[in-house]
C-alpha cells in the first residue's frame, strides 16, 4: 500500500514538474504535428496507398515525438542534484522507475491523443471506426516505448551526447514492438478490426510489455547505484 | 554499537582506488570532521557512506545496518555539493515530496515547521528557482533535517553559504548534537566546522593519516593536523 | 603458455582457411547457383560465430554484474565486438550473395534484416562504452544494456518473419541444394572460424585488460 502511495509520489511530482514548465511537452507536440505535416509532402495525402500505410506512419510520430519526453525523464533530476536525494530517500528504486514510467506514459499517450485528430484531419481517415482496440494497442505499445525509455535514460543520465545515445539505444530495441503497433494500426485505422492473422502481434506487444518492465524493475537498482 | 561505522573499505574507480583501507568509527552523538586536500577522497568517502555506490571491499555500517537498507536510509540526511531541490516546485512543494517519500505521518506539518526553522516560511510557495543563492541553501538544509534523521552526513556544508545560512546551519547542528544526532561532515578546516567538531580525520591520497579526537590547537589552527600528520 | 596457445591457434586457423579455400576452389560449382553458391562455407559460420559470440556475451555480462569483476566485463566487450565483426561479415557476403543470385543488393528477408537490428543493437552496445568515462560505470551500464539486447534478440527474428510471412518476399538463399561431399570442407571451415573467433576474442580480452591497467596507473600519476 505505502509502494503504491510512493509511486503516485513519484509520478505526480514528475507530472507537476511538467506541466509547469511544459518544455518537453510543447516541444514533443510540435514535433509531432511538423512530422505529421512533412509526410503530408513527402506522400500524396489523397492517395488510397498513403492512407492503407498511414497507420504505419503514425508510429514514427509517435516514437520520435516520445523520445523529446523519454529523454527528460531521469535527465530532469540532474540539475540540482536532484538525483541523490531520490536515491537517497527510503524508496525502492523500482519505485522511482515505475513512478516516472507512469509520468512518462501519461505525457506521451497524451501528445498521442492530441496528434491523432490531427492525423485524420491530414490523411482524411477516419479513425475512430475501432477506437477502442485503437486506443488499447496504443496503449500497450506506449507503455514498451515509455519502459524502455525510462531505463534508458537512468542509463545516459551522466553520459557524454545523452540526447544523441539515448535515441540510438533506444530505438533498435522497440524495432519489434513498433512493427507489431504499426501492423495492428494500419489496419485498424482503416476500420478493420484485429483479425485472427493480428493476433500474433498483440500477444508480441504484450509479451514484450511484460518481460521488459520486469528486466527494468529487477536492474533500476543496479544502474542507479551500482 | 557506532553510529557510523567504515571498516576495510576500498573504493574504486576501474582499477584506481580512490578510497584505500579506509577504517573510522564515529560513535552515536559524535561530531566527525573530515579533513583533506581536494582529490583526497572526501566526497567518495561521504557519498560512500551515504549509500550512493557500493565499496569494492570492506564494510559500511550505519547503527549495524547496511547504508542501502531501509531503515538505514530513514535515518540518514545527506547534504552535497548540489541543493537537492527541485527548481520548478516551490519551498513547500519539495518538502512536502520529501516528508512523503520518508514516510512521514503529517508531511505538511513538518514542512512548515521546517520551513519556519530555516527561516523560509514566507516563500514557501515561491518557486526555488526564483530563491536566491542563500535561500535554497536554507532550502537544502530544511530538507536534510526534515525527516529527523540521526546520522547526518554533510559535504562541505559552510562552503559557499552566505552569513545567514551560516548562522541557521551551525544554530540547527548544534540543537541536532545536543539532540544526540551524529554528524560526519567534511570540511577545509574552516573554524565553524571545527568549533563544533569532537573528531578529526585526515585522509591523504584515499588513506586515514589521522584519526582523533578535536583539540583546541586544532580549532585555533586549522593547519596544524596538516602540518603534523600530513604530507608536506 | 597462454599467449602460445593463442598463436598457435591463430596459424592454425589462417592455414585452414587458406588450405580449405583452395580446395573449396576446386570443388564443381553448384547446380543453381553457380559459383557464388560456395559463399555458403564463410556466410554460415560467420552467423554461427555471431550467435556464440553473443551469448557468450550476456553470459559475461551477468556474471559481471553479479561478481563486479572486471575480467567479466572485459570479456563481455571482446565477445560483442567480435559477434559485430561475425555480423558485419555476415551481412556483406548475404548481400554480396543477393546481388550474384537476384541481381539486387538487398531485399528484406527476414534473416538479413534481422541480422542488420542485432548489428544495430550491439553497435548500440559498443558506442555506449565508448560514451561513459568511469569504468565502473561503464562496465555496469554495458552490462545492463547487453541484457536488453539480447532479450530483444529472439523477439527480433521472430517480429520480423512474422512480419514477412504476412508481406512475402523471395527468400534470399532458399533455393539450392547442399552436395554431401561438401560437408567436410564445410566443416573444416566452421572449424577455423570458431578458431579465429577465439584469437580475435582473446586479443581483444588482453587488450582491454591492459587500458584499464593504464587507465589505473594514470589516474593515480594525475591524482598525486
Amino acid at each position: 500500500m505505502r509502494t503504491i502511495r510512493q509511486v503516485i509520489t513519484v509520478a505526480v511530482k514528475d507530472l507537476r514538474a511538467e506541466l509547469r514548465t511544459k518544455e518537453a511537452i510543447n516541444a514533443s507536440l510540435a514535433f509531432a504535428l511538423v512530422i505529421l505535416l512533412m509526410f503530408s509532402f513527402a506522400f500524396d495525402p489523397e492517395a488510397d496507398t498513403t492512407r492503407e500505410i498511414s497507420g504505419g506512419l503514425l508510429w514514427i510520430v509517435f516514437a520520435f515525438a516520445g523520445t523529446l519526453i523519454l529523454n527528460r525523464s531521469f535527465a530532469r533530476e540532474v540539475p540540482n542534484d536532484c538525483l541523490d536525494a531520490l536515491i537517497a530517500a527510503p524508496v525502492p528504486g523500482a519505485v522511482l522507475f515505475l513512478g516516472k514510467a507512469i509520468a512518462n506514459f501519461v505525457l506521451v499517450l497524451a501528445v498521442e491523443l492530441v496528434s491523432l485528430p490531427v492525423f485524420g484531419v491530414f490523411y482524411n481517415v477516419k479513425w475512430t471506426q475501432q477506437f477502442w482496440e485503437l486506443m488499447g494497442v496504443m496503449a500497450l505499445a506506449t507503455w514498451g516505448m515509455t519502459v524502455i525509455g525510462t531505463i534508458f535514460s537512468a542509463l545516459t543520465v551522466n553520459i557524454r551526447l545523452r540526447e544523441v545515445m539515448l535515441p540510438m539505444l533506444t530505438y533498435p530495441i522497440l524495432v519489434p514492438a513498433l512493427i507489431g503497433a504499426m501492423r495492428l494500426t494500419a489496419g485498424l485505422v482503416m476500420g478493420k478490426p484485429i483479425g485472427g492473422d493480428d493476433a500474433a502481434w498483440l500477444r508480441m506487444l504484450i509479451g514484450f510489455d511484460v518481460m521488459y518492465t520486469v528486466a527494468s524493475l529487477v536492474l533500476v537498482e543496479t544502474v542507479l547505484v551500482g | 554499537m557506532s553510529a557510523v561505522a567504515v571498516d576495510g573499505v576500498w573504493k574504486y574507480y576501474g582499477d584506481y582506488p580512490a578510497l584505500r583501507d579506509v577504517r573510522l568509527e564515529a560513535p552515536p552523538g559524535a561530531c566527525l570532521a573530515l579533513i583533506g586536500r581536494n582529490g583526497a577522497g572526501k566526497t567518495t568517502l561521504l557519498r560512500t557512506i551515504a549509500g550512493f555506490s557500493r565499496p569494492g571491499r570492506g564494510k559500511i555500517r550505519i547503527f549495524g545496518k547496511e547504508p542501502r537498507d531501509t531503515e538505514a536510509r530513514r535515518m540518514m540526511g545527506f547534504i552535497g555539493h548540489g541543493i537537492s531541490v527541485y527548481d520548478e516546485l516551490s519551498a513547500l512543494e519539495n518538502l512536502k515530496l520529501y516528508g512523503k517519500l520518508y514516510g512521514l505521518a503529517d508531511p505538511k506539518k513538518s514542512a512548515m515547521e521546517w520551513l519556519e526553522r530555516t527561516g523560509l516560511e514566507r516563500v514557501r510557495n515561491g518557486l526555488v528557482r526564483e530563491f536566491s543563492r542563500g535561500m535554497r541553501q536554507r532550502l537544502a538544509v530544511a530538507r536534510a533535517f526534515l525527516h529527523e534523521p540521526s546520522v547526518l552526513l554533510l559535504d562541505e556544508p559552510f562552503t559557499a553559504l552566505d552569513d545567514r545560512a551560516i548562522a541557521v546551519l551551525q544554530r540547527l547542528l548544534r540543537e541536532g548534537l545536543a539532540a544526540g544526532k551524529t554528524i560526519v561532515m567534511s570540511t577545509h578546516q574552516l573554524r565553524e566546522a571545527l568549533e563544533l567538531s569532537t573528531q578529526v580525520a585526515l585522509l591523504v591520497r584515499g588513506k586515514v593519516a589521522f584519526d582523533g579526537p578535536c583539540t583546541p590547537e586544532m580549532v585555533q589552527d586549522p593547519g596544524y593536523v596538516y602540518a603534523r600528520y600530513g604530507e608536506g | 603458455m597462454r599467449d602460445r596457445i593463442v598463436y598457435v591457434l591463430g596459424i592454425l586457423a589462417a592455414a585452414i582457411l587458406v588450405w580449405n579455400g583452395y580446395a573449396i576452389w576446386q570443388l564443381p560449382e553448384e547446380t543453381q547457383q553457380g559459383v557464388v553458391f560456395k559463399i555458403i562455407f564463410f556466410h554460415v559460420p560467420m552467423w554461427a560465430g555471431a550467435g556464440v559470440t553473443v551469448s557468450l556475451a550476456l553470459i559475461a555480462s551477468i556474471l559481471f554484474l553479479i561478481t563486479k569483476n572486471f575480467a567479466f566485463d572485459a570479456l563481455a566487450v571482446a565477445t560483442t565486438e567480435v559477434g559485430v565483426a561475425f555480423l558485419s561479415a555476415g551481412l556483406v557476403t548475404g548481400s554480396i550473395w543477393g546481388r550474384q543470385i537476384w541481381g539486387i543488393w538487398w531485399t528484406w528477408d527476414a534473416r538479413l534484416t534481422s541480422a542488420l537490428l542485432c548489428w544495430l543493437l550491439y553497435a548500440g552496445y559498443l558506442m555506449l562504452r565508448h560514451a561513459v568515462e568511469e569504468p565502473t560505470q561503464r562496465a555496469i551500464f554495458a552490462a545492463v544494456f547487453n541484457i536488453f539486447a539480447f532479450l530483444d534478440v529472439p523477439i527480433v527474428f521472430f517480429s520480423i518473419k512474422w512480419w514477412r510471412t504476412q508481406h512475402p518476399q523471395p527468400v534470399f538463399w532458399g533455393q539450392g541444394s547442399f552436395p554431401p561431399d561438401w560437408t567436410r570442407h564445410f566443416m573444416w571451415n566452421m572449424l577455423a572460424m570458431v578458431a579465429l573467433g577465439v584469437v580475435l576474442t582473446f586479443v581483444r580480452f588482453r587488450q582491454e585488460e591492459t587500458q584499464r591497467e593504464i587507465d589505473a596507473v594514470r589516474r593515480t600519476a594525475h591524482a598525486f
